[in-house]
């Protein structure tokens, strides 16, 4: 491989690579605000000037090609005044607002301000004004004071969004970016250009002004918004998630998201309408009950009805680990071959950028890990048509809302002399279920889930529940987190009676005389491992932050991949 | 084991104690008509002088609108983890205003690092220094307590301006 020097240092690269991607291959970072790895290259910041031998000039990292004995000096004096020197030239018109950014704190040009800048302006002019707080679009908003012009979010649309919604207007210093006449920035995957924006220029509708971002906790999580599975950081404070960012993967979904997946997939998990401890219907209504109390109830029920008469519904949004729970259940226990999934298919989702179809996160996990009608067994739709017949008299669904997607169930279900709920939220479904078991959201768990492609991957928990204790389970902490007690009102928040659905079945599993005896989740997944061809040799190790492929060929694909 | 004597032995007039006793009674005698220095608290309250740290508060323009912002370094600097702020969107020029701002009067240690980081002079230190809870409860402070007008805590204001 060929090797240049940089700051006397050594560095392989590849032919056709720039300074500042050798570099950042071989760890080092060379300042920058204009560069993004995804994006082309546009060299208008000039922050990432280096000093190169034999060059005449100082040349800018970002788009100078390495070569063979090149000498690249990114820390000599000529190299640091003349980043000093862009830093006072970036600051001119940048109000000193940073009390009221909300970027701050995740802030380049704060981060290099305070390393390379002077600590005073020689500017006594009055600073350019621009339009301040322009709503862009729905979910992003703009300010145009402190842009520096870097172009990021242009050159976003144009190229990974594909759909070009931004320009620059005007020139030299009255610059600013706009979008196109009678047009807004509301394409699917609007609010990357928040996380890629440098500077606070633009930031998140959703987010706005909720919490400075060194409050959060974060965790790495999956997106559950559909099947592609995003990878994301939860983060949290005061136990309420707050925000969703993408966190790369250059497997699934490098260094974006979709606005979807970012404002409609964490709402739920702070509403006010959780579940939050078992409910048994007593005279028509749901009440309140103990975990014992609720499993004796539903067990005396479920033994009371003959193995065909009652069928399992698992869930594609649920964990591979409660799913193979209750397929186990239902196969072991009651001993009943009706068991299906609901799938969440929306044709007008999907994309051919990150979005899928399937909007449910585990589709490919739910059928793969035994989630389909046994020999001679009913599939979904021959359940409901069963349960309409009569035939059926108990159903046992995990956390999905069959009703709210097709409401014509609810007068058919109803007809149910057992219907049991695993579920997060009241809604639909429990409004008829008989018991309802509390379940985590996947925010609240561990577990895995498998992408459309077979990649699995792995949910952390970021919300502490009775179930998971943050400081037991090796949550990340916030600061508020660590040294809050009981009696402050901002640390820990709202801690929910919820278990994760596997739990909840082997906790059914006691009280039906026959105990499976998982502590973790992490059991439960070795279990899989075990039994199931497609997860053999992979374990939470092996998954680890980035997923692992399962080994697919052993299984059918679903129809609605 | 040897006697240990005195160093010196107490002089006659000494042994007697009268002349001391009279030295002493002199000496009360004479502080009893000297100005007092006694502070007849609570009738009578003590107003500290500006570089006094009493409980913090928030600076209250004239408007009836508080000068913080919410950007949340009082909180991020506070060392026992008092102070709680919630931001908010305004329609005012500053964007940004605290729709919670809560101090725990029980975690406050007076330090006044709130008031050195404060990037618009909006929490300083009062004087007030009478303090006192019969609940958790009651040691929460929120912007109702907290917000002082401005004409009230001038001095503090102009002292930290000619030594922060």
């Amino acid at each position: 491989m060929p090797k240049f020097v940089l700051d006397g240092k050594e560095i392989e690269f590849e032919q056709g690579q720039t300074i500042i991607q050798a570099a950042k291959k071989s760890g080092i970072t060379i300042p920058h605000f204009c560069w993004h790895e995804s994006l082309s290259i546009s060299g208008n910041c000039r922050v990432c000037l280096v000093e190169i031998e034999k060059m005449p000039k100082l040349a800018i990292a970002c788009s100078t090609l390495a070569a063979e004995g090149m000498v690249v000096y990114s820390e000599s004096d000529k190299a640091l005044s003349a980043r000093n020197a862009v830093m006072e030239f970036e600051l001119i018109n940048h109000p000193l607002d940073c009390p009221i950014c909300d970027e701050a704190g995740e802030c380049k040009l704060q981060d290099y301000a305070y390393s390379h800048g002077s600590g005073e302006s020689r500017f006594n002019e009055e600073k350019i004004h621009k339009d301040k707080r322009v709503p862009l679009g729905p979910l992003v908003m703009f300010d145009g004071d402190r842009c520096i012009s870097c172009s990021r979010c242009i050159r976003f649309c144009d190229e990974i969004a594909k759909d070009p919604q931004l320009t620059f207007i005007k020139r030299g210093d009255r610059i600013t970016i706009v979008t196109y006449p009678g047009k807004e920035l509301d394409n699917p995957y609007s609010m990357n250009v928040t996380d890629i924006c440098p500077v606070g220029a633009l930031t998140s509708r959703d987010f706005r002004f909720k919490a400075r971002v060194w409050e959060l906790s974060s965790t790495k999580s999956i997106c559950n918004g559909c099947s592609r599975g995003c990878n994301i950081n939860l983060e949290v404070r005061n136990n309420q998630v707050l925000r969703l960012t993408p966190r790369q993967n250059e497997d699934v979904n490098s260094f974006w998201m979709c606005d979807h997946g970012r404002v409609n997939t964490y709402k739920f998990i702070n509403a006010e309408d959780r579940v939050d401890s078992p409910y048994l219907r007593r005279g028509g209504t749901l009440t309140r009950s103990g975990w014992d109390e609720a499993f004796a109830a539903a067990s005396s029920e479920l033994k009371s009805y003959s193995k065909n008469e009652i069928a399992f519904i698992g869930s594609s949004f649920a964990t591979c680990e409660d799913n193979f729970l209750l397929s186990k259940f239902a196969t072991q226990i009651i001993g009943t071959k009706h068991m299906d999934f609901m799938p969440h298919f929306d044709s007008g989702f999907g994309d051919n950028f990150l979005r899928k179809g399937d909007t449910a996160p585990n589709s490919l996990g739910a059928k793969t890990v035994g989630i389909f009608p046994g020999k001679g067994g009913l599939d979904l739709e021959g359940i409901i048509k069963s349960v309409k017949d009569g035939q059926i008299k108990a159903v046992f669904l995990m956390e999905d809302n069959l009703i709210a997607l097709r409401p014509e169930l609810k007068e058919i279900f109803s007809k149910l002399d057992l219907f049991i709920v695993h579920s997060s939220n009241f809604n639909e479904t429990t409004e008829i279920a008989d018991i309802v078991f509390p379940a985590s959201t996947y925010a609240e768990k561990h577990g895995t889930i498998v992408n459309f492609e077979g990649r699995v991957q792995r949910l952390r928990p970021a919300v502490a529940t009775f179930d998971v204790d943050r400081a037991l389970e090796g949550m990340s902490l916030s600061r508020w987190d660590k040294f809050g007690t009981k009696f402050d009102s901002w640390a820990e928040g709202n801690k929910r009676d919820a278990r994760s659905s596997w739990r909840i079945l082997a906790g059914l599993s006691g009280a039906m005389g026959h105990k499976y005896r998982y502590g973790t989740a992490e059991e439960v997944f070795m279990d899989i491992a075990k039994s199931i061809s497609a997860f053999n040799g992979l374990d939470y190790e092996v998954i680890g932050e980035l997923g692992a492929k399962l080994k697919l060929d052993s299984v059918s694909k679903p129809a609605i991949a | 084991m040897a006697l240990k004597r005195r160093k010196k032995d107490l002089t006659f007039l000494e042994k007697i104690y009268i002349p001391e006793i009279a030295k002493g009674l002199a000496l009360t005698f004479k502080n009893m008509l000297k100005p007092k220095f006694t502070m007849q608290y609570p009738e009578e309250k003590f107003i500290p002088p500006p570089s006094y740290r009493g409980r913090p508060v928030l600076v209250m323009e004239n408007n009836g609108v508080e000068r913080c912002v919410a950007c949340g370094l009082c909180s991020r600097v506070c060392p026992p983890l008092a102070i709680e702020v919630q931001a908010a969107e305004t329609e005012r020029e500053k964007e940004r205003y605290p729709i919670k701002f809560e101090i725990n009067m029980l975690r406050c240690i007076f330090c006044g690092l709130c008031e050195e980081v404060c990037p618009e002079e909006a929490i300083v230190m009062s004087k007030d220094y009478e303090l006192a809870f019969t609940n958790r409860g009651d040691a929460l402070y929120g912007k109702d307590k907290l917000l002082t007008p401005v004409n009230q805590l001038q001095d503090r204001i102009d002292f930290l301006r000619n030594y922060k």
